[in-house]
């Protein structure tokens, strides 16, 4: 009895009984489907982040004031309440650290603006002159503010695109006058619109004015919040974290037994956190998915248990014409299988179908992985054996005599 | 009929001391030698077989006859290798199967042994060909040769034509007949018919032992049937009854009624009956 007389044998035992088989497939092809869907949600999740993180810079570095490890001690230390970092700090990054290209001094401050009976309340950026390039941002119409308006602490505003939607309905921006607390700002230009963040907070709600300004005018400040700072490829930001790192203990004075009174972050490291979220999510939907798949196979077995009391007699007929229990066995199994794989196979169809849909009809970034589809199909031939085993076990194991016997 | 009143005055003989026959000196098919079967359900034990020896030879068509718990379908599970016994000795054509395997058991069955039951035990939604070709699937037949002697055998017992039809467009006696078929298409030693004819009106038993008395007599196939109807041992050569675990008689008939002749006395069939 060669296998290929089993696998037909099997093949006709299972066209014999299409509604069935039909219906047994679906557990397996909902399983398989939804895994690939959910997996290619959470990798196109992540595919999108990276993208936006790439699309920030990579080489893209954070100079805080107060400490990153606080402890729940210095929580809310950030927005203006440790003035250990100064402008000097900034410009000796600039000047002494090598592997760094440019960095720009940061304060912000919430303000309500006003323009002519309009008003909006945003937050107001103060930053050098570096900073559109630093973050490889781009102007919409108009021009970023100059070095000579960050030296004279002039009162020019760079609009995001939901200040210019919403302040200046249908007049042109660049040019007006906008007041920021009672004071005149004039706006020379407006950014390109970056629409929302992964957190879904509006990127283009925003004002940004040189950080002179915004210190000496705005919040009569001396020290500064933060600095942007960008390294000189995005290979060389560990080594300017480290060298920032060293060169502000040094200039603050630190002993070595004190925690630092900055933190110092890469892009680099948000990426991997933003990544690991997701691949959590990934992971999370995928093995949701999985227990359907498993439902699938468990219907599986349960089929072919029902399939084999109910093809009792079938099995006595076989053996009683002289079928070997281990082809009864192999046939069993065959038909499982089969069962699991064209339902695997329909399931891969089914799954990259939505996958492919998904981006049209919800907007959510998808990405077919290769892997999923691959282990589904693994997955579903396991589940033909593992849970065909049992069944086909049961269906050997009959007593010919019983099995012709029975009604 | 002189056919019954032979049978109504049975030889009271043993099974061990069977008169001698022409066929006495053909080779024999079936030896069993003091064969015990015992059940054992729970701590109580059932003795289906206490010491049965018989012989059956190469052309042979006996009846085994006996009532419910007799011991006839415990023999007749030993005689088709789908039992084995407790003890003695069971010899199927020159071969000792009563320490076989399961899987050897098996082959022996497919190669040596044509069943043919009273529930017919076709495949439902699967042809009257396929039906008959499935014993040739477990003996590795190649594919064409499968359908050959499918075909071959369908024709033997009438059903040429009706090869694509499955079992539930079939009437009775045509079930019978295609299973008759595929008990034929390994080309057995041996025929064993587990009241062939329970199923069946008496037209249709008629042509279903027209069908067993031709094959014995044409091609000289042995052939063991399993009956508690009179009537239907009465066309058999030998009838063999079992009681309680033993054989009880074990005698000759010398004309058995011929079924052939019969059919000819018979109404012509009703065709809306015959088919379905």
């Amino acid at each position: 009895m060669n296998f290929l007389i089993v696998f037909r044998v099997a093949f006709r035992a299972l066209a014999r009984n299409k509604m069935r088989s039909a219906l047994t497939m679906l557990g397996v092809i909902i399983g398989v489907a939804s895994v690939i869907a959910m997996v290619s949600i959470g990798q196109g999740a992540q595919a999108s982040v990276q993208e936006q993180i790439a699309s920030v810079g990579t080489n893209l570095l954070f100079v805080r004031a107060g400490s990153q490890n606080t402890g729940g001690v210095r929580s809310g230390t950030d927005q203006g309440g440790t003035n250990t970092l100064t402008v000097e700090d900034i410009e000796a990054i600039k000047r002494e650290v090598p592997s760094v290209s440019m960095a720009s001094p940061s304060v912000q401050s919430r303000s309500q603006i006003v323009f002519g009976n309009q008003n909006w309340n945003t937050q107001v950026q103060g930053v050098s002159e570096q900073y559109l390039e630093i973050r490889k941002w781009k102007m919409q119409t108009g021009a970023f503010f100059t070095e000579a308006d960050v030296r004279t602490a002039a009162r020019v505003a760079v609009i995001g695109q939901t200040i210019a939607d919403n302040l200046f309905p249908g007049i042109d921006p660049v040019g007006q006058m906008i007041r920021v607390r009672e004071l005149p700002f004039r706006v020379v230009g407006v950014l390109a619109a970056r629409g929302q963040d992964q957190q879904g907070r509006d990127q283009d709600d925003l004002v940004m004015a040189p950080y002179t300004t915004v210190q000496k005018k705005l919040l009569a400040i001396t020290y500064i919040q933060f600095a942007n700072v960008s390294a000189i490829s995005p290979e060389a930001t560990k080594l300017a974290e480290q060298q920032i790192s060293e060169l502000l203990r040094q200039r603050h004075k630190l002993a070595p037994n004190q925690e630092n009174d900055f933190s110092v972050r890469n892009m680099t490291d948000v990426a991997d956190a933003a990544d690991e979220t997701n691949r959590i999510m990934t992971m999370l939907l995928g093995s949701i998915a999985g227990v359907s798949l498993l439902v699938g196979g468990i219907g599986i077995m349960n089929i072919m248990l029902v399939s084999v009391t109910e093809r009792t007699r079938e099995i006595g007929i076989r053996m009683a014409i002289g079928a070997r229990s281990s082809i009864v066995q192999t046939q069993f199994l065959i038909e499982s299988i089969v069962l699991s794989l064209a339902g695997g196979a329909i399931g891969i169809a089914v799954g990259v179908g939505i996958s492919l849909f998904i981006p049209k009809m919800l907007g959510w970034p998808t990405l077919i992985s290769p892997t999923a589809i691959f282990g589904s199909v693994v997955f579903s031939a396991a589940i033909g054996i593992i849970f065909g085993f049992f069944p086909a076990r049961k269906a050997a194991g009959l007593d010919p005599i019983e099995a012709l016997r029975y009604e | 009929m002189q056919v019954t009143s032979a049978i109504k005055e049975p030889n009271p003989v043993t099974a061990a001391a069977i008169p001698p026959s022409a066929q006495s000196v053909a080779k024999p098919i079936i030896e069993i030698d003091h064969l015990h079967k015992v059940y054992k359900t729970g701590d109580v034990e059932v003795h289906a077989l206490r010491g049965v020896s018989l012989t059956i030879r190469e052309g042979e068509f006996v009846a085994i006859m006996g009532t419910s718990g007799s011991g006839k379908s415990t023999m007749m599970n030993i005689i088709g290798c789908l039992d084995r016994p407790t003890r003695g000795k069971y010899t199927l054509d020159g071969h000792d199967v009563s320490e076989l395997s399961k899987d050897q058991r098996a082959d022996i069955r497919n190669l040596k042994i044509g069943f043919v039951f009273q529930g017919f035990n076709l495949l439902s939604r699967t042809s009257a060909l396929e039906n008959v070709e499935l014993p040739m699937l477990y003996a590795n037949i190649p594919t064409e040769e499968r359908q050959k002697r499918a075909r071959e055998a369908l024709t033997a017992v009438g059903l040429a034509g009706r090869e694509m039809n499955h079992p539930n467009q079939l009437s009775g006696g045509q079930q019978q007949r295609v299973a008759i078929a595929r008990a034929l298409v390994n080309r057995p030693t041996l025929i064993l018919a587990d009241e062939p004819t329970g199923n069946l009106d008496t037209r249709t038993s008629t042509e279903v032992m027209e069908i067993f008395q031709r094959l014995n007599r044409e091609q000289g196939i042995t052939i063991v049937l399993v009956t508690h109807e009179q009537d239907i041992a009465e066309y058999t050569k030998r009838v063999v009854v079992f009681r309680d675990g033993k054989i009880r008689r074990d005698y000759r008939i010398d004309e058995p009624r011929d079924a052939a002749e019969e059919m000819k006395q018979l109404p012509p069939p009703d065709e809306i009956d015959q088919e379905e």
